[in-house]
């Protein structure tokens, strides 16, 4: 038992993050699912210091290390945008949370300082193929600023893609839940405040937008300026049809040049006119019940598809109920809205390229494109198939980064365990 | 207008049987004691006997003849020519004049002791509470009530789960309420309510209000026999009360059903004050055999203006909103023996209204009657004093307008044991209708209506409508008409006196230009009236009496089907990949063959003369999901009252009106096991379940079913997250404890039982029992090593085996010591990081497990997993590799071995259950979805006819929003929209039952 314990230890460390890259790597033969739709197959990949060289069918173009992929298939890392990874440790040890700031306007408050790069919840997410995520707070009207970062970092400086990326406006509710929490018969009603509400935020929003400083400084003010010049993204979490129709108005009479609703569990009857305003969608979470009674059982795996049909540009992400965890099934949210209807390139699309589109970032990320950051992974089959999505390697940035967790480490413990 | 004021009360001194014993210190103690005749009147003795043209003699309260025509001399005679008599209403449910008990303070800390001594433990168990020692007669209430034409009301204490007796009052103003008492200790009353007076945190769920009854019953019956050693108050109370009227209240059909079971193991056959929603399952309410006591508070219709809010609005929401005035009828229509209510209503004087809308839709009348007089009488074994009019029965009656479930009908008078109260004048003629007026050559339709205590009138010629004032007093009308409809400058004023019911009115008209001449006013025959009503209001009247009410589906919401007793069909899929989950692996190119609700064959070129063919080339044909952990299907999860409930059932709480179940289905699964949740170490019994969607509860449940019990251990039942810190145990060492002091008295218990003895049935410890007995099994909710190791331990001293942890997240930690144990391990394929007892949780676990020869299953707990426990089973693949025909074990053939169904269902052979799912794709596959899936040769989920309905639902909701707007723009009232929350429930969700819902 000793003997097996030292050779665990032994092992590399995933908490460590992996070393930049000193010379080119090559993968020949997979079939290269590119993030944009495109699928190559018998594919070579080249990247250099960290950045995608060439991508294409032209083996003499390898150089460097080569790794030998036929039959195997080489994704862009996936992408959980709107989560709260690293922010919370444990859901239900309060003492682990950092994703919730007390007050209702909060858009100086940054997520990136409480990003927790040693989370074990994180180095779970690698193992299968997210490594890069949209790092979100929750809670208040406006929750805050998120960053972007990718999944192998000694700090948060380090693992940042770009800071301060987007504000994140929580809309309110056109109906919400009313009377004693106990009550068996609770219902949700029609939120009586929902315009004064609404109108705080026009409020909020107009006295940010002639903000100078020449007053004193004022940093809830001054964080909201990027929202106004498009330095910074606005993501408007809303789901019911009035409100993502006030969202849309929202955004012309304030004049916003980037905006995305999160969540958009009704968009799908406002589609014309979200494709009109030029907004994104960021589409809750696909493994999801359906929200009222009556609907398609399977609206929520379709959702996907609906919007992209309606030409929305759209991307997936997974907020919700043990949201953090959960994260690492991104790619079979995936696997689902294709089962519904979505094409399998495509359904990729929303997880990579969409995302890095929506989230200002599609220049360094999302694709295994030239140019862009080696964030790239194989998997022995279809990564968005839980029985596919076996990675063999994974590099982030370039840096050829360990696929063991916390939960490798004690499956390989235990294993051993047995056959002593 | 002047208004007539009838509201005073016209005491004739008639009273004369107040008790002569009392000193009387006010005057003189002279008593009257004349006759009364009611004469000319429609007299309704009974549901089933009127007299024409008749009269009532009363005297002392009582009727002392009918149908006289010579009265003693000393007989005060009043006419009601034309009017109706009917004997008053009986309320059954009410806390009329009971004072408002105090409320126990809240505290910090969940209370588990009673607050009373010298009764039973239980404080919401109160049969010692008597309506008659807290009785103050209250004035105001009993005017409403007798407004309403109640005579009689029988009040209890409507506070607690056994609530005592009631008593039966007349509504006289109660100057003295010994002559207002007709019974005390007139029923027993029940609800699944906890009483204010304490904060006892037993029971807090529903199963748990119906365990603690059945215990409650067998103490009873152990104090009879001399078990109990302690006297008890109330048990002593509950004995004597035994042979009254058993009355409960309950909050929905699923609950009558409940209490009506309960009823049935005991010997009593409880009258049911019901819900109004028990048309949904007329023939299982049927079954119950049970009066029904209904409410008539139909709820209105819904603001569907706004076409955004729509979307919150269910179709059941909508439909209960059409469907519930048809209930009283529905029932009656199928043998229900039905009374009627004022609970719920706001005001009692909403009563009538709603009645005659149900007669409208077709409830017949003289069961209407009866639901208000003689059932309730029959009901409270005191027909021999009320409910109809016979002689020598209580002169308790009312006169009304017109026949009582007419629309327009008011109700003019109310007598109680010879007490006159007047709320309209029986002398005034009834000139409702609608005529057609003549006068200065001009033709109008007039249509004079009720209003208060007098009428009301609305006239229009063909091209307009005029504002028109009428009144009518002592018997003389008046109607002023306006020459120009638009300008109401002058006015035409008619005139007439009007002495008998007549069909022709004729008086004097002053016309504007001071001209006068004669009118006519002629009455329409019915026929007439309805055609000359514009196009609109006919409409309006089709769409309440017609074929829009749309049918009940069962469930009885989106998605229901038509009929709760589908046909299972003898069916042939051909050509198909089968995979078996048996030895015979994988079968391609291969036919199958259900019939009668087995797989009958299966082979290749398989044929069937009379079998329905389904194509299943390139299609996948497996067992259905069994998913061994799920808490969808349950009004209730978590009976958190104790740390021990092994008394309690989940086979009380399942809901089959759930749409995860339906949702389920979609997504192939077949079986579940409704678990209660982890609150308690020792926590209540399963229900196994098929999921056969659309029949009532108790067909969902197995033959025959395998006994289960939930265990738990860890963070929930040591209260970790929820703060409580005020109940053993509250660390795993005392987990420990628990089960072995519990598992130690039941020892003791079974040896008593086995010595021959007599003794007191413990229900908790019988079911303990029988797990030591291994004839039930242990599923334990489980993390962490050190407690699944404990739980062993503690089997192997009280020789019996843990057959399932479940959860079990650190299984792969101890999978040799289950092997050897022979524990099965059901868990999550990936959850982990939502509490700290999780760390150590990997997605590997399965995998562990099963290669150390533990039998394997992979579970949801959760109403959105449950939905792709096929994804759940691939997982094991991609973590710790297991082969795709082991993996699929572990979601079919694994969880029916560890439930103990394994000869039933969960693999595909010959001889068992035909419940299976077609799936478009190899199901371990992300892209595979189910096409069909059937349950015993039903399928009860089909892709094609899932889309068929979809489209129905849309229609279904059109109807009604259409009906709602006509309602609104009726004028009548309607409530804003809310939306059902669908709370999907967890092993940690914990009920609150135990508040009250008024």
């Amino acid at each position: 038992m000793l003997l097996v314990f030292s050779c665990t230890s032994l092992t590399f460390s995933q908490q460590t993050p992996a070393t930049e890259q000193t010379e080119s790597i090559s993968i020949i033969n997979a079939t290269a699912h590119i993030g944009n739709g495109e699928l190559v197959n018998n594919a070579v990949i080249v990247f250099e210091d960290g950045i995608i060289t060439y991508v294409g069918t032209d083996q003499s173009k390898a150089s460097g290390t080569t790794i030998e992929a036929t039959g195997k298939h080489v994704y862009p890392g996936f992408i959980a945008p709107n989560s709260t990874l690293g922010l919370v440790e444990i859901d239900a040890v309060a003492a682990t949370g950092d994703e919730d700031e007390l007050g209702k306007m909060l858009p100086h408050v940054r997520s990136i300082i409480a990003y927790n790069t040693e989370s074990k919840v994180v180095e779970s997410m690698r193992p299968n193929g997210v490594l890069m995520g949209q790092i979100t707070p929750q809670g208040g009207r406006i929750s805050g600023t998120s960053s972007i970062v990718q999944f192998d970092a000694w700090n948060w400086e380090d693992a940042i893609i770009k800071e301060d990326d987007a504000l994140h406006l929580n809309w309110p509710y056109g109906f919400r839940r009313s009377g004693n929490w106990y009550d068996p018969n609770r219902r949700y009603e029609q939120n009586k405040n929902y315009q004064p509400e609404v109108e705080d935020i026009y409020t909020y929003f107009k006295s940010a937008k002639v903000y100078t400083e020449e007053n004193n400084r004022d940093l809830e003010k001054e964080a909201m300026q990027g929202v106004f010049n498009g330095t910074k993204r606005l993501f408007v979490h809303v789901n019911g049809e009035k409100e993502i129709r006030d969202v849309i108005s929202f955004k012309e009479k304030m004049n916003l040049p980037n905006l995305t609703i999160v969540g958009a569990y009704h968009a799908y009857k406002v589609a014309e006119e979200l494709k009109a305003a030029d907004i994104s969608v960021l589409v809750q979470r696909v493994h999801q019940v359906p929200n009222f009674e009556d609907d398609d059982y399977d609206l929520p795996y379709k959702l996907p598809k609906l919007l992209h049909d309606a030409g929305l540009l759209v991307a997936l992400e997974g907020s919700g109920q043990m949201e953090r965890m959960n994260s690492r099934n991104l790619p079979f949210y995936a696997g689902t809205a294709a089962a519904f209807g979505l094409d399998k390139e495509l359904a990729l699309q929303m997880i990579t390229l969409n995302t890095a589109k929506i989230l200002g970032v599609d220049d360094q990320i999302g694709s295994l494109e030239v140019g862009k950051d080696a964030t790239l992974f194989i998997s022995e089959g279809d990564a968005l198939d839980m029985k596919g999505n076996k990675l063999t390697r994974a590099f982030i940035q370039g840096r050829d980064i360990s696929l063991e967790s916390h939960q490798t480490e004690l499956y390989k413990r235990y294993s051993n365990k047995y056959k002593d | 207008m002047k208004h007539y004021l009838f509201m005073l009360v016209c005491c004739l001194g008639l009273s004369s049987f107040a008790q002569d014993y009392f000193p009387d210190s006010k005057g003189v103690k002279a008593k009257t004691s004349n006759y009364v005749a009611i004469t000319n009147a429609i007299i309704h003795v009974s549901p089933s006997k009127t007299l024409e043209n008749s009269s009532l003699l009363f005297k002392d309260g009582k009727v002392v003849s009918l149908g006289d025509s010579k009265f003693p001399e000393n007989t005060v005679i009043i006419s009601a020519k034309g009017k109706h008599i009917y004997p008053s209403f009986i309320e059954l449910y009410s806390g009329f004049g009971i004072k408002d008990l105090p409320k126990a303070p809240r505290t910090s800390q969940p209370q588990y002791n009673p607050n009373r001594s010298g009764y039973y433990w239980n404080d919401h168990v109160r049969p010692d509470q008597s309506a008659t020692a807290h009785f103050k007669f209250d004035k105001k209430k009993a005017e409403a009530m007798r407004k309403a034409g109640f005579g009689t009301v029988n009040t209890h204490v409507t506070d607690a789960f056994v609530r005592g007796t009631s008593a039966l009052y007349t509504l006289k103003n109660g100057e003295n309420v010994n002559e207002n008492l007709l019974k005390s200790n007139s029923a027993q009353y029940f609800a699944f309510d906890k009483s204010q007076q304490s904060r006892q945190a037993y029971p807090s769920s529903i199963m748990g209000f119906t365990a603690l009854l059945r215990q409650f019953y067998h103490d009873t019956e152990a104090y009879k026999n001399g078990l109990i050693s302690e006297k008890d108050l109330a048990i002593e109370a509950f004995i004597k009360n035994e042979n009254l009227p058993q009355i409960f209240e309950v909050s929905d059909y699923l609950n009558a059903l409940r209490a009506d079971k309960i009823g049935d193991q005991f010997g009593v056959q409880y009258t049911i004050i019901g819900s109004g929603d028990e048309y949904k399952r007329v023939q299982t309410i049927k079954e119950t055999k049970a009066r029904f006591v209904l409410p008539v508070d139909y709820p209105n219709a819904y603001d569907v203006e706004d076409s955004y809010l729509r979307d919150y609005l269910s179709l059941s929401d909508m439909k209960h909103w059409q469907q519930a005035p048809h209930n009283a009828m529905m029932l009656a229509d199928n043998g229900v023996e039905i009374a009627f209510t004022t609970k719920d209503l706001k005001s009692p004087s909403t009563l009538h209204k709603n009645l005659a809308k149900s007669v409208k839709l077709g409830l017949d009348k003289a069961t209407a009657l009866a639901a208000l007089t003689t059932v309730p009488a029959q009901i409270l074994q005191v027909s021999n004093q009320l409910g109809t009019l016979d002689e020598g029965k209580i002169a308790n009656f009312i006169i009304t307008s017109n026949e009582l479930f007419a629309k327009d009908t008011r109700i003019l008078e109310n007598w109680v044991q010879g007490h006159r109260f007047s709320y309209g004048d029986i002398s005034q003629i009834d000139i409702s209708g609608d005529y057609l007026l003549t006068f200065d050559n001009t033709e109008y339709d007039l249509s004079i209506s009720p209003k208060g205590t007098s009428f009301k009138a609305s006239l229009k010629n063909s091209t307009n409508t005029f504002k028109t004032k009428l009144s009518f007093e002592n018997n003389w009308l008046n109607l002023i008409i306006p020459v120009e409809a638009q300008d109401e400058a002058q006015f035409h004023v008619l005139s007439a006196k009007i002495d008998k019911q007549t069909n022709q009115i004729n008086g004097k008209a002053v016309l504007a230009n001071g001209t006068e001449s004669r009118f006519t006013a002629t009455k329409k025959t019915s026929a007439e009236s309805d055609s000359s009503k514009d196009k609109n209001d006919s409409k309006k009247d089709n769409q309440e009496n017609s074929h829009d009410i749309l049918p009940v589906t069962y469930p009885n919401m989106a998605y229901g089907l038509s009929t709760p007793n589908p046909e299972s069909k003898r069916i042939l899929f051909k050509n198909a990949t089968i995979i078996t989950g048996s030895q015979q692996g994988k079968l391609e190119g291969y036919d199958l063959l259900v019939q009668d609700g087995k797989i009958e064959k299966i082979g290749k070129d398989l044929k069937s003369r009379r079998a329905e063919v389904i194509d299943a080339t390139g299609k996948f044909l497996t067992a259905g999901i069994i998913d061994e952990h799920s808490h969808i299907a349950a009004s209730s999860v978590n009976e958190g009252g104790h740390n021990s409930s092994a008394e309690v059932k989940m086979e009380d709480a399942v809901n089959p009106d759930d749409i995860s179940i339906y949702r389920s289905l979609a997504g192939g699964v077949t079986t579940i096991q409704l678990l209660h949740g982890s609150a308690n170490p020792i926590g209540g019994r399963s229900a196994i379940l098929k999921l056969k969607w659309g029949k009532p509860a108790e067909e969902m449940i197995y033959d025959n079913s395998p006994k289960f019990i939930k265990f738990a251990l860890g963070e929930n039942v040591k209260q970790s997250n929820w703060g409580g810190n005020s109940r053993f145990p509250q660390s795993r060492m005392g987990v420990e404890q628990v089960f072995i002091d519990y598992f130690t008295r039941a020892k003791e218990y079974g040896e008593l039982k086995a010595s021959g003895d007599t003794y007191r049935v413990d229900e908790e410890l019988e079911t303990l029992l029988e797990i030591i007995n291994s004839e039930r099994f242990i599923s334990c909710h489980s993390y962490v090593q050190s407690e699944i190791n404990m739980l062993m331990k503690v089997a192997d001293q009280f020789d019996f085996n843990v057959n399932t942890f479940t959860h079990i997240l650190e299984g792969y930690k101890v999978a040799d010591k289950m092997k050897a144990h022979g524990a099965g391990g059901s868990t999550f394929s990936d959850w982990w990081a939502y509490k700290y007892e999780v760390n150590d949780a990997i997605p590997f676990n399965a995998a562990i497990m099963h290669e150390q020869g533990v039998t394997v299953a992979i579970n949801s707990d959760d109403g959105e997993m449950i939905r792709r426990l096929n994804q759940e089973a691939a997982k094991s693949m991609k973590y710790g590799d297991v082969s795709a025909e082991d993996a699929w074990k572990f979601v079919t053939a694994n969880p029916a071995k560890l439930l103990h169904i394994e000869d039933r269902v969960g693999t595909v052979e010959e001889g068992k259950d035909a419940d299976l799912v077609l799936w478009n794709a190899h199901p371990l596959s992300i892209y595979a979805k189910p096409e069909k899936t059937m349950i015993e040769g039903v399928v009860y989920f089909d892709l094609e006819k899932d889309l068929a309905m979809r489209k129905q639902i849309k229609k279904e909701r059109n109807i009604l929003i259409n009906q709602m707007m006509q309602a609104k723009n009726k004028g009548l009232k309607t409530q804003p929209i809310k939306k059902k929350e669908k709370e999907f429930l967890h092993c940690d969700s914990l009920d609150h039952l135990n508040h009250k819902h008024n």
